[in-house]
């Protein structure tokens, strides 16, 4: 994997035993704020505002970011807001190998997205971010499948404007259909691309959804086509039940996580509260506690952010995303970990 | 004795310890909700100018030859350290800013200039010291197991050195903080086995060898010909941040009428008791701003044991209305000038290198110890107060009789004669041989 220059590669296992017990990125942050290898970080290169309260940013990555990724997958943006590191995810819509290592996201203020709306009013050039690594399975396979559909709506097209920018070069060996649903002809973006490719644009507030039945009718070879999918949850739950009635090969970006693992649940016992409950090892810890009636910080709920921290007192947590098992005393990530017998948490 | 029933020795009702711990729980709340932008500026550039700080302390030690540079670098260093131990790192790892969401300024992650590992210090200070506060026999940081600042703890031939342990505390209390939480002396008692306390032991070990190599070799080589005094002034360095973080800590629970408590009080603790616990068992010592913040705000103890994961920046304005409940509810507010604090703390730990037999005080109305057995034992204290509000809303409370106990307490003359071995029983010794004497 291939990260963006780190200023101190060379030097820093040297320069550690002189600023032990920190390190030396905790003194060259100091002169510049991208000069840190500690957490990932960014700086906002340029700004460009959308209408439809939607802005494209530009983000440079500071020391040591990995930079090579897939067409779909995402990053994480973290920003202070009031004092407190937010984070979102946001998909990647720039081809993955341009030399310059830049990332390109486009970001849409919804309602009630706090992150989202404080970027879009306050977002301007040289602004410092922190960032997660590029992750994801909301891409494309090689090689390409023959025929491939697109269904997206709203800001769901962001993932599927990467691969279509990536496929720029290979379009004669692959057939590309794209069906993008839009609540306003207002709130369309990347029109440039889409048109492109000759994508059929719904204007739902005009011309209705884009249901199963309408998509059969835009693109008849449907059942020959891979399908990828990203928009509302309602949209794609329809989607998945549609393709698995008719064997079509579907896949989905949900922006959540994936759920499966040997852990077995147990009785979650939240010791500040006094309250306890009893779950599956497919639910988090997060999730037992919110239905429990015990409120717990959260940021992203995919494990990125570390907002959901909190101490395990007694019993293993499993944690869905790197497979690990923590022990008692360990910090855990409440929105990522299971249940692996019976656990206390601190909270 | 210490204090078995915090409720009836505070003089409070059932009602009024509840409404204290309510009106605790909203100060709590409203300083909570408002932290924000300013806080994290406060934060981050403490945290900025302690390493600039420290910066220039180095560079300037690289030059530790010449005796100005030696005494600016010892000095700026000292600073930074001191900054680092008390202000930055201790309540970093209680997790005061951990709401900021930053993991590079978060206890899970901190890791501060000191010998100590900080998970080891997590253990001992936030887990054992702020939950049992002066508990005696669940608090080890009552005397930290060397030193006798009760006369509850049984005298024995160790306390006789107490000023000099005393003093090699202090000037290497970083290395005692390193070692607590391994906890050596459970392993030379029998009571725990070697392959306990190795993972610990190593972890302290391996520390102290990447802080020492740093202040003791690279530093020094990096400065060349001033090897030699680089190594005398950084040694220097962590002694005064040892002496300055000791003479701070102490201050915080054993000036005179700061309470210890016994288990029994413990076992039917409410949240509320609990709060009232750390307000009676900790002290404060008032100071200005660069006081306060060399101190890392632990000139706040009492606002510090109550909030213990509250920012420090936030404590001096939580203060003022901790002190007005205080005062509100007839209770005491442990404060006073850093030097007098210092000072009854260094007048305890002298006193109790003897045994209590050369003690005038006894163990229910000591300076450093009291008990509920106080009030039937002071009826003439006891019978000026009152549990609760009068019906004209007045108390007469703790606070009302600390003073009133004091008087009753024997006096200097009486404290300097025993102390001195001219104990009533040598009195009447001595007396005796004269009568017969005489006769």
């Amino acid at each position: 994997m291939t990260e963006s220059p780190d200023g101190l590669a060379r030097f820093r296992g040297i320069l550690r035993r002189f600023t032990t017990p920190l390190l030396p990125d905790d003194y060259t942050v100091l002169a510049n704020p991208l000069w840190s290898k500690r957490e990932l970080r960014g700086k906002i290169e340029s700004v460009e505002r959308c209408p439809d309260d939607t802005i494209h940013l530009v983000i440079r990555p500071g020391w040591g970011v990995p930079v090579t990724f897939e067409a779909g997958q995402y990053i994480g943006i973290g920003l202070r807001v009031d004092g407190r590191y937010t984070w979102r995810s946001y998909s990647l819509t720039n081809v993955p190998d341009t030399r310059d290592g830049l990332f390109s996201i486009t970001i849409r203020a919804v309602e009630k997205g706090k992150l989202s709306t404080h970027l879009v009013g306050t977002a301007r050039p040289g602004i410092n971010v922190r960032l997660a690594a590029p992750a994801g399975d909301f891409h494309l396979t090689d090689p390409l499948p023959e025929k491939l559909l697109f269904v997206t709506a709203g800001s769901g097209v962001t993932p599927v404007i990467a691969m279509l920018r990536s496929m720029e070069g290979r379009r004669d060996s692959t057939d590309i259909k794209v069906v993008h649903s839009v609540r306003n002809r207002s709130d369309l973006i990347f029109e440039d691309v889409l048109a492109d490719y000759d994508a059929h644009i719904q204007v739902t507030s005009e011309e209705g959804r884009v249901s199963p039945q309408v998509l059969e009718k835009l693109v008849p070879d449907f059942r020959e086509r891979v399908v990828y999918a990203c928009g509302p949850a309602t949209m794609l739950d329809e989607l998945e039940s549609w393709a698995s009635d008719n064997d079509i090969e579907i896949r989905v970006e949900r922006f959540t996580l994936d759920r499966a693992s040997d852990a077995k649940g147990g009785t979650i016992t939240f010791a500040r509260q006094g309250v306890q409950t009893t779950v599956d090892g497919a639910t988090t810890i997060l999730e037992a506690g919110e239905a429990a009636g015990v409120q717990m910080p959260f940021g992203c709920r995919m494990g990125i952010c570390q907002t959901c921290v909190r101490e395990l007192v007694d019993g293993h947590v499993h944690d869905l995303r790197t497979g690990d098992t923590k022990e008692p005393g360990s910090r855990i990530r409440t929105c990522v970990g299971v249940a692996a017998g019976d656990v206390v948490i601190d909270a | 004795m210490a204090i078995d029933n915090i409720k009836a020795y505070s003089h409070l009702t059932d009602e009024d310890i509840r409404e204290i711990g309510r009106r605790l729980d909203a100060i709590k709340e409203e300083f909570e909700s408002d932290l924000g932008e300013k806080d994290v500026r406060y934060i981050k550039g403490l945290i900025r100018t302690q390493r600039y700080i420290e910066f220039a302390g180095r560079g300037a030690l690289l030059f530790s030859g010449r005796r100005p540079f030696w005494i600016a670098g010892v000095a700026l260093l000292s600073l930074s350290k001191i900054l680092e131990n008390l202000e930055i790192g201790h309540n970093v790892m209680h997790g005061q800013w951990d709401w900021m969401n930053d993991p590079e300024i978060h206890s899970s992650t901190w890791e501060w200039d000191n010998v100590c590992p900080s998970s080891q210090w997590m253990h001992t200070h936030n887990f054992a010291h702020h939950k049992y506060t002066n508990i005696l026999g669940m608090d080890t940081d009552v005397g930290y197991g060397v030193l006798r600042v009760t006369r509850d703890r049984k005298w024995n031939a160790m306390h006789a050195f107490q000023p000099l342990i005393n003093a090699t505390l202090a000037s290497l209390f970083q290395w005692a903080v390193g070692f607590y939480d391994v906890e050596l002396g459970k392993l030379a008692a029998g009571r725990t086995t070697w392959k306990e306390t190795a993972p610990k032991f190593w972890e302290t070990v391996r520390k102290a060898g990447t802080q020492g190599l740093r202040d003791y070799v690279l530093y020094p080589a990096l400065s060349g010909p001033n090897f030699m005094s680089t190594v005398s002034a950084n040694a220097t360095a962590n002694f005064v941040r040892s002496v300055w973080a000791y003479a701070v800590i102490f201050c915080g629970h054993f000036p005179d009428e700061a309470e210890t408590f016994t288990k029994e009080q413990w076992k039917n603790e409410t949240h509320d008791e609990w709060y009232l616990r750390q307000m009676l068992g900790s002290a404060n010592f008032r100071g200005g701003k660069i006081l306060t913040i060399l101190s890392g705000n632990l000139n706040y103890q009492i606002e510090h044991h109550i909030y213990p994961d509250m920012p420090s920046n936030r404590l001096a304005e939580i203060g003022t209305r901790v002190e007005a409940i205080c005062r509100e509810f007839d209770l005491p507010y442990n404060t006073d000038s850093f030097p007098a604090q210092l000072l009854k703390v260094q007048r305890t730990l002298l006193k109790l290198s003897v045994p209590n037999k050369f003690l005038a005080a006894d163990r229910d109305n000591a300076p450093e110890v009291r008990s509920n057995a106080v009030w039937t034992k002071y009826p003439e204290v006891a019978e000026k107060l009152w549990v609760g509000a009068s019906e004209t809303g007045e108390r007469s409370g703790l606070r009302t009789a600390l003073p009133l106990l004091e008087q009753v307490r024997p006096t200097l003359k009486e404290g300097l004669l025993n102390f001195t071995g001219r104990t009533p029983e040598w009195r009447k010794k001595v007396a005796a041989a004269e009568a017969a004497q005489l006769a």
